[in-house]
């Protein structure tokens, strides 16, 4: 049970720091850290995505890059159609939302059961893959765009002030304008989760024939729920692109959805800040590990997955939680009832 | 005239693929509910095994049909053991460990055997139909096809170790209060599960050529066709294919192999729209 907004103090103190490090970093750290964390930033997005359909909704997307590459490519050919940056942001929030609701449809109404769910996420994020790696030659270009096929969209232009499209953001302000994103999602998100209709969204999660005869239209709420994620994942598509200025096929790959899915499960399903945590440390210890020349990155993907999933399965944050509270319940325990221990021995 | 049967041989292969891609997927995930996301690196083993043992001078009908299903049976039978009996019943955790599994073998085998695209010549030369020629070996993976699920039906329908397979199948708990070993029979369906899937690698090693990656280009169809079929696994198995396999060729002739991919899964999405249990949960209903 979520509590109410305004009487959680985890939720001031996480805002806190977002806007602490929004203000702070450019001026605390050098110009290259800060695009490295950056980076972070943008993933976080991408993750908090996830982490709301599947932990909030009970929906389990294996194709979350679908909509991160299309949110990226939509970027990408609109900002290089249309010369500024401020329409084509929105619209990689707005067309991957409607084509994340479309797919929501086809499969909620269907009523696809979560394993099915799966496998058909999964298998529009493949067409999506076969379909731009094959769009190399010239003929294939949307606009004065070129897709351009497994080479990817080079030269997509950086973040401009809305309206002035020749005051390009330097990199410390784009870091500033990601994070100042990144603390507007996790609070949209944390108010949404506390607000009635996440409340429902929850009650479908841990029983969905419960909630449809209550009067609730789980279809709905299902569609609704996926579409935004989908949206938020196609903002953070989009970030990616202007960052690196650059976008190829690999974000429509199996391995993009699965590291969302890694970061989520690491982090712990269920919360916001979870997730955020699974993305700084995963991805610096697969940066560390990286440089090891005998591993690559699947393994190393591949082997977290899995021993998350056999060790760890309720994540980080849940279970430090749990060890937390149950640690602080037995201290408190034996300091108010040590001498009586004895008799509640003696009666098993 | 000849090009019709042509035609009809095509679309026999692109069933016959499906099926040959599908059918160790639907044995286990038919009979134990775990979804094996690594299904397409076990085809790649199984690709492998044939490349590597041709090499060293085995005879390739050897290396297809002996070692790549025994190989393959082998890892699947330690997978199991290591992984997968901690997960039954927890079909999400078993779908995100054997993703982390898929991932670990891709990375495996790169480190192995290095990222480049290993090829075996196909055995048999070719057929003359009239004015056209096709590979004899199309008529192998017909073959085989049609061997796979007559196999598959056969032993559950005639066979008292089918009998034992069904029964732990439909209820573990009664099978294991008759004195079924229920965790011996997972564990075996497991490992013949991935021994068809190697044999099936091994057939269609020559086709494709091995990569490590190569298993995503399959992972999507195999799936899509053991989901649109549905519950029972040998006409499941056979619809699907069947359904699939004419929609998707007949794609790929009119425009191109792309397209073809992706009206092969338009199509399921559509199907599962209006049948989400599958075919075979709402026609064909009683059969295996």
């Amino acid at each position: 049970m979520e509590k109410p907004v305004v009487k959680d103090p985890g939720f001031y103190i996480m805002v806190l720091i977002g806007v602490l490090i929004m203000f702070g970093a450019p001026i605390w750290f050098d110009l290259f850290t800060i695009m490295q964390v950056t980076q972070y930033v943008v993933l976080s997005v991408y993750a908090l995505s996830l982490a709301y359909i599947w932990g909030f909704g009970g929906i389990l997307s294996f194709g979350q890059s679908c909509f991160f590459g299309l949110g990226a490519y939509t970027f990408a050919v609109a900002s290089i159609n249309m010369g500024e940056t401020t329409f084509p942001f929105i619209l990689s929030f707005v067309l991957p939302a409607a084509f994340g609701a479309a797919l929501g449809y086809f499969m909620f109404y269907g009523r696809l059961s979560d394993v099915y769910l799966g496998v058909v996420t999964m298998v529009v994020t493949l067409i999506f893959w076969k379909i731009i790696n094959h769009t190399a030659g010239p003929e294939y270009s949307i606009g004065d765009a070129r897709l351009g096929g497994f080479n990817g969209i080079p030269s997509i232009p950086i973040l401009n002030m809305p309206g002035d499209p020749e005051a390009w953001l330097d990199p410390a302000q784009m870091f500033s304008f990601f994070m100042f994103l990144l603390i507007v999602v996790y609070i949209g998100l944390r108010v949404l989760i506390a607000s009635d209709f996440g409340r429902v969204s929850v009650g479908i999660r841990e029983n969905e024939t419960r909630s449809s005869l209550l009067g609730y239209d789980v279809r709905r709420h299902k569609v609704i729920i996926f579409a935004l994620g989908s949206g938020i994942a196609g903002m953070a598509g989009a970030m990616w692109a202007t960052y690196q200025t650059f976008i190829d096929p690999n974000a429509f790959s199996l391995e993009m959805s699965a590291k969302a899915l890694i970061w989520v499960m690491a982090g712990g399903v269920g919360t916001l800040v979870g997730p955020i945590m699974g993305v700084i440390l995963l991805q610096w210890l697969s940066l560390k590990l990286g440089t090891l020349q005998f591993l690559n990155n699947f393994v190393i993907l591949g082997a977290i997955l899995m021993v998350l999933v056999l060790v760890l399965p309720r994540g980080l944050v849940p279970s430090f939680r749990h060890w937390a509270l149950t640690g602080w319940e037995m201290f408190r325990r034996r300091e108010r009832s040590a001498p009586p221990a004895k008799e509640v021995a003696s009666d098993v | 005239m000849d090009y019709a049967i042509i035609v009809v041989i095509e679309m026999l292969r692109a069933i016959s693929w499906l099926v040959l891609l599908a059918a160790g997927l639907g044995i286990i995930f038919g009979m134990m509910r775990v979804i094996n996301f690594a299904h397409g690196e076990f085809l790649m083993l199984g690709g492998y095994t044939v490349i590597m043992s041709t090499k060293v001078g085995v005879n390739i009908w050897v290396a297809i049909l002996i070692l790549a299903p025994l190989c393959v049976g082998l890892f699947g039978v330690l997978v199991e053991r290591l992984v997968i009996r901690f997960l039954y019943g927890r079909i999400l955790d078993s779908l995100l460990a054997t993703w982390g599994l898929s991932l670990l073998m891709i990375g495996g085998v790169t480190l192995i055997f290095g990222n480049t695209v290993e090829g075996v010549s196909t055995p048999l030369g070719s057929v003359d139909i009239g004015a056209y020629s096709i590979p004899a070996y199309n008529f192998v993976l017909i073959g085989f096809a049609a061997l796979f699920l007559l196999a598959i039906w056969s032993v559950l329908k005639f066979t008292k170790i089918g009998l034992i397979a069904r029964a732990t199948m439909q209820n573990p708990a009664m099978a294991e209060a008759l004195g079924v070993r229920t965790t011996w029979v997972y564990m075996a369906t497991f490992g013949v599960g991935s021994a068809v899937t190697g044999l099936a690698g091994g057939l269609l090693a020559p086709l494709t050529g091995v990569v490590p990656t190569m298993g995503v280009n399959f992972v999507g169809q195999s799936f899509i066709t053991v989901i649109t079929g549905g519950a029972s696994m040998v006409a499941g198995t056979l619809s699907a294919s069947t359904l699939l396999g004419s929609i998707s060729q007949a794609t790929t002739i009119a425009t191109g192999p792309v397209y073809g991919d992706a009206a092969l899964l338009l199509a399921a999405l559509v199907l599962l729209r209006l049948l989400p249990q599958g075919i075979t949960g709402r026609i064909f209903t009683r059969s295996l």
